[in-house]
């Protein structure tokens, strides 16, 4: 663990990327075999299961530095981080340990299968050899939530710097489904062949955001255009008489989407689709809101009322895979001929269909397309170079997103709650509110948006202008008026407003707007009516 | 036993008045007693001044003209019908706990306190008492720090490594106290020591007025930073990464502070590198302090006043809190300490 604590260190203590890079390609080179794929695998979101609650370890913990649990409550929101606050209030380590790792990994795992009074007494144990980051890098272990500044970007190119295989290449062979107990370095990193596993993905390229519409990007005819669908980024892979569902994060989503089997009825094997699963009921236009998919997320087992009221087909806009072949490098022009081919005789019931390609001779048209993306249950267009490839991860230049402006409302701060992380003592999510007669009503939570000099201004003013503690949130004076963007807008019973927002944020701080003046309830159901 | 408190809590700070006097007060008064020279505790404006005569340097120094007196530590003086003296609080150099004693009642204002023995500092003696005011700017479990030898190896041991990467060593630290203690503890034959301007001038005070200071070279802004390779500079955190910092090329900034306790902080502000170290008492060190006071009414100022207090009375005290104009140093502040 030492080894991992002083990697630890050394990228948590660096704000600079090359420092960051340079200290994981070392600990690469060296570390043992066990200990670098389980680094591999915690940066890349694999962590362990988690073995202990984290009430007990909370219990644990004040019970051990001898302090009553209100005041580890009181503890943790300050520090921002519950791992943390644990390895603080601990009195100091007795003892040390050489111990890997890896070691302590597994012997996490062990403690699902014992008895709580023994996974208490090797927690404690634990914490009694673990000092200071090798403590708080144990912890983290547990409650999972591995953000250290370092991202699957920054490790793929440490890996690089460390075997001289390309980041591209890397990227490839950590998707999909592996885990260190199943592989080894070797077969993972170094062996000629990585195909081996035939639910592997590849990585999502990704798109940018278009700030300033398309004028800067050359000739139109240069380009593809699509709508940018509100659903779930997916690819879908079919080899060997079997299919697989990606999410985007990597997750395998097969299962939640039972519909989707029947893929390979339609389309040969060999075959890899990119993109977006929707709820489209056959017999519409356009699909249906993010509303309806949302009933699908998180489901893990879909029941048959769900699955009719709510069916899944996968809009397909490239094509990464054809007949076996990698198809990433063909300019996409090309690559979208081969997917309208192999669309072109898809019957109604297949689960897949083709997202169309919208036709414009310049960008005034486009824009005109554009204007009427809400109407299809669009987020706005994607634009894409004809003739470029599909690359790996965020890279600017040949796909961009050219969303909708944002629907907005003007709100009153009601609650501030201090934030976690790197946020923690500042005061970063807020409750908003919109008049009702001369009430103020709650209806919506915002954490972004404001830069870290407005969010240090309005911690001091909500220091001073608490009315009420609700535990860690506080009860201010209302006054701030603040312009909230979102994306949608949904009739939502469980909200005492009646409504829910997607993506809230805070777009602006009004400070020349009265408090008088923020919006009301009837505004916002108004805005429900035209666009929920 | 008088049958009104000897010290009240007003608008414009603690107050005695059986010694007409005020105790580190926020508005003007006629006499006020100055526990150290922080500018949340030494303002300016009023009429009488009286500190210890380590203090009274460095509070004409930031406070200009003042008709001041100071007093050696533990000499007793009859101000009105109050007893009082001033005893070492650990805090800076000259900083103080003030006593105050009337009728047999005994009240110790501390100010700030920290009760590990810095070597620069005159060292922290805790006084019997009946009725305690205490700070309690770290006052929460997390806080714990570490022996300063400790935090003196890692400084040390960062700052070789600057100098071997071809590095300046900005290190930020408040310009009274902070500064000169991170002094004492740098190795000087690793490389020279430079300091921003607001720390020379303190420096200069209390050199003069015979305390021992390692030799350090005033960066000023004609200086020539090629001439000094492998430097360590000393600076208020404000001036890290301004435009007379950039002027010493490669750099990484560090900053020494308690709140570098705190992971969310250090990487919000610490730019490379903190260091935890504090002139205020640890969450051990005010429960011990309050021990041994034997006290059995706790006045909580500055900080955590909230949870502290809570605590305090649960273990059996007679604990309130005190509002303060000054939140002290929390995190809006947190370079300043």
């Amino acid at each position: 663990m030492k080894r991992f604590a002083a990697l630890f260190n050394a990228i948590d203590q660096s704000t600079k990327t090359t420092v960051k890079v340079s200290a994981l390609a070392d600990y690469f080179a060296e570390a043992p075999d066990m200990d670098r794929m389980w680094t591999i695998a915690l940066f890349s979101g694999r962590r362990p299961k988690r073995a202990v609650t984290t009430t007990k370890l909370r219990e644990w913990a004040a019970e051990e530095a001898r302090i009553p649990p209100w005041l580890f409550e009181e503890s943790y929101p300050i520090v921002g981080d519950l791992a943390e606050t644990i390895a603080l209030v601990l009195p100091p380590n007795e003892t040390s340990s050489d111990e890997s790792l890896s070691h302590w990994i597994n012997a996490l795992r062990a403690l699902a299968s014992v008895e709580e009074e023994d996974r208490k007494a090797a927690v404690l144990q634990a914490w009694a050899q673990l000092g200071g980051t090798e403590r708080f890098v144990f912890n983290k272990l547990i409650t999972g939530g591995f953000r250290m500044g370092v991202s699957q970007k920054l490790m793929t190119r440490a890996l690089s710097r460390a075997t001289g295989k390309s980041e591209a290449e890397l990227a490839h062979r950590l998707m999909g489904n592996w885990h260190p107990d199943d592989t080894t370095w070797d077969a993972l990193i170094e062996a000629e062949d990585a195909s081996a596993d035939a639910s592997r993905p590849y990585p999502f390229y990704l798109a940018y955001a278009l700030e300033d519409g398309p004028d800067a990007l050359g000739a139109p005819q240069d380009w593809r255009a699509e709508w940018k669908w509100d659903g779930i980024r997916g690819q879908l892979i079919l080899r060997d008489g079997q299919h697989f569902v990606w999410s985007r994060g990597e997750e395998l989503m097969t299962d939640r989407f039972p519909e989707l089997a029947r893929a390979v009825d339609f389309l040969p094997p060999g075959t890899v689709l990119d993109g977006e699963l929707l709820v489209w009921h056959p017999q519409t236009e356009s699909p249906a809101s993010f509303n309806a998919l949302q009933r699908r997320i998180g489901r893990k087992t879909v029941p048959k009322k769900l699955l009719a009221e709510a069916p899944v087909v996968l809009h397909a806009y490239d094509l990464l895979e054809w007949e076996g072949a990698d198809m990433r490098e063909t300019p996409f022009a090309e690559r979208r001929a081969v997917l309208e081919r192999a669309c072109a005789d898809l019957p109604a019931e297949a689960p897949v269909r083709l997202s169309p390609q919208l036709d414009f001779d310049s960008w005034e048209d486009l824009a005109e397309v554009r204007s009427v993306a809400r109407d299809e249950n669009a987020e706005g267009l994607m634009l894409k170079r004809a003739d470029s490839p599909y690359l790996v991860g965020r890279k600017k230049g040949d796909w961009w997103k050219w969303k909708l402006d944002p629907l907005t409302i003007d709100a009153v701060m009601i609650y501030a709650q201090a934030g976690h992380g790197r946020r923690a003592n500042l005061f970063t999510d807020f409750t908003f509110a919109v008049w009702n007669g001369n009430d103020l009503v709650p209806f919506t939570k915002a954490y972004s948006g404001l830069t870290d000099a407005e969010f240090r201004e309005i911690t001091k003013w909500v220091r001073k202008n608490t009315l009420q503690r609700f535990g860690p949130v506080r009860q201010v004076t209302p006054h701030h008026v603040f312009e909230i963007a979102f994306e949608g807008i949904q009739a939502s019973p469980r909200h005492k407003s009646g409504v829910a927002l997607r993506f809230p944020r805070m777009s602006r701080w009004r400070r020349d707007k009265p408090l008088q003046e923020a919006n009301t309830l009837d505004d916002l159901n108004d805005m429900l009516r035209i666009y929920g | 036993m008088s049958s009104s408190p000897s010290l009240t809590f007003t608008d414009h700070g603690i107050y005695c008045a059986a010694g007409d006097f005020y105790i580190d007060p926020w508005r003007p008064v006629e006499r006020a007693l100055i526990t150290h020279g922080h500018a949340d505790h030494a303002r300016s404006g009023h009429q009488r001044y009286l500190a210890t005569n380590a203090a009274l340097p460095v509070m004409r120094h930031r406070l200009g003209e003042i008709n001041a007196q100071g007093m050696p530590y533990g000499e007793v003086v009859s101000i009105g019908d109050a007893q009082v003296s001033f005893h070492p609080a650990g805090h800076v150099p000259g900083s103080a706990q003030i006593r105050v004693e009337v009728a047999g009642e005994i009240w110790v204002a501390s100010g700030d306190y920290k009760t590990e023995d810095d070597g620069l500092s005159e060292p922290f003696e805790p006084q019997s008492c009946h009725h305690f005011i205490t700070e309690s700017t770290f006052g929460l479990p997390v806080f714990r720090w570490q022996p300063q030898a400790q935090i003196a190896r890692e400084i040390n041991d960062w700052w070789v490594a600057c100098a071997a990467a071809g590095k300046t060593a900005f290190l930020g630290a408040y310009a009274l106290g902070k500064a000169q203690r991170l002094l004492t503890m740098l190795h000087a034959d690793i490389g020279p020591i430079l300091t921003h301007g607001a720390v020379e001038a303190t420096n200069k005070v209390l050199r003069a007025q015979g305390i021992d200071l390692p030799d350090t070279v005033h960066a000023t802004a004609e200086i020539d930073p090629k001439a000094y390779p492998g430097a360590l500079v000393l600076a208020p955190p404000s001036a890290l990464g301004s435009a007379w910092a950039r002027k010493f090329g490669a750099q990484e900034n560090a900053f020494a502070s308690g709140w570098m306790q705190l992971r969310g902080v250090r990487r919000r502000r610490a730019g490379d590198r903190g260091f935890v170290i504090s002139d205020h008492a640890d969450w051990q060190g005010l429960l011990d302090t309050i021990r041994e006071t034997g006290a059995e009414n706790i006045y909580v100022t500055h900080g955590y006043t909230d949870i502290f207090t809570r605590y305090l009375v649960e273990n059996g005290w007679k604990a309130q809190v005190v509002p303060t104009e000054f939140e002290g140093e929390t995190l809006d502040t947190e370079g300043k300490e």
